[in-house]
């Protein structure tokens, strides 16, 4: 049908036939810019990256996966991997439920209550990362600063935050949670308004409590914001570098490295830029499934 | 019965109210806590004394006096207004385009490109930040904040196309066929028809772009070591962090000034933001 037509207009009128055309030049025109910004600045460097991975630290020789093989082979490096999926998981596991909960309660204040609590609650997703992770630093700070403080006047003995393998583990899990929250929050939110308020009356008639309204309406109706967005953010949690440089720097000892900052160590700091590329290599196949859930759920959607 | 009703609903106000407050203590204590040691004195910084949830002797403005002419603080705000400001501007030309492009006209593999602006978004910083090393070397730009206006796009594109992409295509198609009929080119339709009726999407985007390049963190401390190249996060961090214990009041005060612009931003336009980045998950 759109065939005959544009044929049919292709023969009456030459003018709109150069119209037609300009139109489809047009859109190449301006999608260009993007284009061209994609393929130099994320394609290239991704597949260049995969070649420098394959070099010697001096660039100068091709020696294959040795640097892949090294890693693997060092303890240092699997201590990374279980510190970046420990981190990813339980700050995505703390941010989702309370992201929830906050969802639900801010959903149940009036109107006006609402907007400014959900404004205040948005401060911290919307601070720099790296500035507020400063705050966090001297908070944990052993002697002079807050969390000790608080904690010996409850008579809790003083905790070695930051020195501490665990609690330095602690820290950047809290941070993480503290920053990540409100994107849930307002991400559930949002759902929350978007599920039809005779769903719930419906259920009520039927008799369902709130736990089972919770259960069998709200549930069911947020499932996949709820799995699109804590795959969303466990790419960026995953991949997050502030926190962990600026509270522990990775230490003590390697102990709170994730991949960024330790591909940072490795690749900036010692100059190793193949095996620091290899190491940012590794989070690819972690990032490339989650984005492919999230695409899926997407897709789904617009069925 | 509807008394009870009124009753139950007042009593779920008052336990939502109640059950919020440990979560604003938690959203808001590391701020106030930065708050309240920019204007302490080092000495009751230092001091293990009283109680240190607030200020106990004269608030000082020293901190403040020294960030500001006693450091490059102002270096970086400078680079920082520049920098993010003209990514901004980049990104807003860029995606502006490129969304109106593919939530419009029909080209080749256009249904693909959506996807493929997604995709591009998901990558995060970290991934390719040591190739990006090489690249800018290349271009002879390590060591210079210019570098930071070719990397930052490479993020706030594609989120903003994204976001963009949303924002154009609710807008009904006989607006088009209407501005087209009236014999309109498509830069005029774009203009004239597009810009004005998404501008909530436009601030939205804007916003996202001005706070993200303002916030990168990872590319400053990677690619530039001189202190007056640098940008705030990473020039407060490489800078004002010495080897004593002394340097809190400053560290924290600047972190907070630095804050301020992209706070205040959120403040006057947080329906735009919140409705950007809803809207650009939720699709």
């Amino acid at each position: 049908m759109a065939i005959s037509a544009s044929t049919v207009n292709r023969r009456r009128s030459p003018t709109l036939l150069s119209r037609l055309r300009s139109r489809r030049y047009a859109a190449y025109w301006m999608v260009l810019p993007l284009v061209l910004m994609v393929i130099g600045l994320v394609v290239y460097p991704f597949f260049y990256s995969i070649f420098l991975s394959f070099e010697n630290k001096k660039e100068t020789k091709f020696v294959g996966v040795r640097n892949y093989e090294r890693l693997i082979r060092y303890g240092t490096f699997w201590l990374v991997v279980g510190n970046s999926f420990r981190f990813t998981l339980t700050a995505v596991f703390f941010k989702a439920s309370l992201g929830l909960a906050l969802a639900l309660i801010l959903n149940n204040l009036p109107f006006r209550g609402q907007r400014v609590w959900r404004g205040v609650s948005l401060i911290p997703w919307v601070m720099p990362l790296a500035l507020s992770s400063l705050g966090w630093w001297w908070i944990f700070e052993p002697t002079h600063s807050a969390v000790n403080w608080i904690f010996v006047q409850f008579g809790i003995t003083p905790k070695p935050w930051l020195s501490d393998p665990n609690w330095a583990r602690v820290s950047t899990i809290v941070t993480n949670i503290w920053f990540g929250t409100p994107f849930f929050m307002i991400m559930y939110l949002a759902g929350l308004k978007s599920i039809p308020q005779s769903l719930y009356e419906a259920a009520e008639i039927d008799g369902a409590g709130a736990t089972q309204r919770f259960r069998y309406v709200t549930l069911p109706m947020l499932r996949k914001l709820i799995a699109i967005t804590m795959m969303f953010s466990t790419i960026v949690t995953f991949a997050n570098f502030d926190i962990v440089r600026i509270l522990t720097r990775g230490g003590p000892r390697y102990t709170t490295h994730l991949f960024g900052t330790y591909a940072f160590n490795i690749g900036i700091e010692t100059g190793h830029l193949p095996r620091g590329a290899a190491i940012a290599l590794f989070m690819f196949p972690v990032l490339g499934l989650a984005a492919f859930f999230i695409l899926r759920n997407i897709a789904r959607g617009e069925e | 019965m509807i008394r009870s009703l009124a009753k139950r609903k007042k009593m779920k106000v008052t336990i939502s109210y109640l059950v919020l407050i440990p979560f604003l203590v938690f959203f808001l204590f590391p701020l106030y806590w930065m708050l309240i040691t920019s204007f302490k004195t080092d000495t009751e910084i230092t001091s293990l004394k009283g109680i240190p949830l607030v200020i106990q002797s004269k608030p000082t403005l020293a901190h403040y006096k020294k960030i500001l002419f006693g450091t490059e603080f102002l270096v970086w705000v400078k680079n920082s207004v520049v920098i993010a400001g003209l990514v901004t501007l980049i990104t807003m030309a860029i995606s502006i385009l490129a969304a109106y492009a593919i939530s419009r006209l029909r080209f080749f593999a256009s249904q693909y490109f959506g996807v493929g602006v997604f995709c591009t978004y998901l990558v995060p910083p970290t991934l390719l930040f040591i190739p990006f090393f090489k690249v800018v070397g290349s271009m002879g730009l390590l060591n210079t904040k210019w570098a930071l206006l070719f990397l930052y796009p490479t993020f706030t594109v594609p989120f903003c196309t994204w976001i963009l992409i949303g924002f154009f295509s609710i807008i009904p198609r006989a607006l088009d066929e209407a501005a087209f009929v009236d014999g309109a080119t498509y830069i005029q339709m774009l203009w004239k028809v597009f810009l004005p009726v998404a501008a909530p999407g436009l601030i939205a985007a804007t916003m996202f772009a001005f706070t993200v390049s303002w916030a990168q963190f990872l590319y400053p401390l990677a690619y530039i070591y001189r202190a007056d190249e640098q940008v705030l996060t990473a020039g407060i961090y490489t800078t004002l962090i010495r080897g004593d214990v002394y340097f809190w009041g400053e560290l924290m005060g600047a972190a907070l000034l630095a804050s301020v612009p992209v706070v205040i931003l959120f403040a006057f336009l947080m329906d735009y933001y919140i409705a950007g980045l809803t809207g650009g998950m939720l699709r």
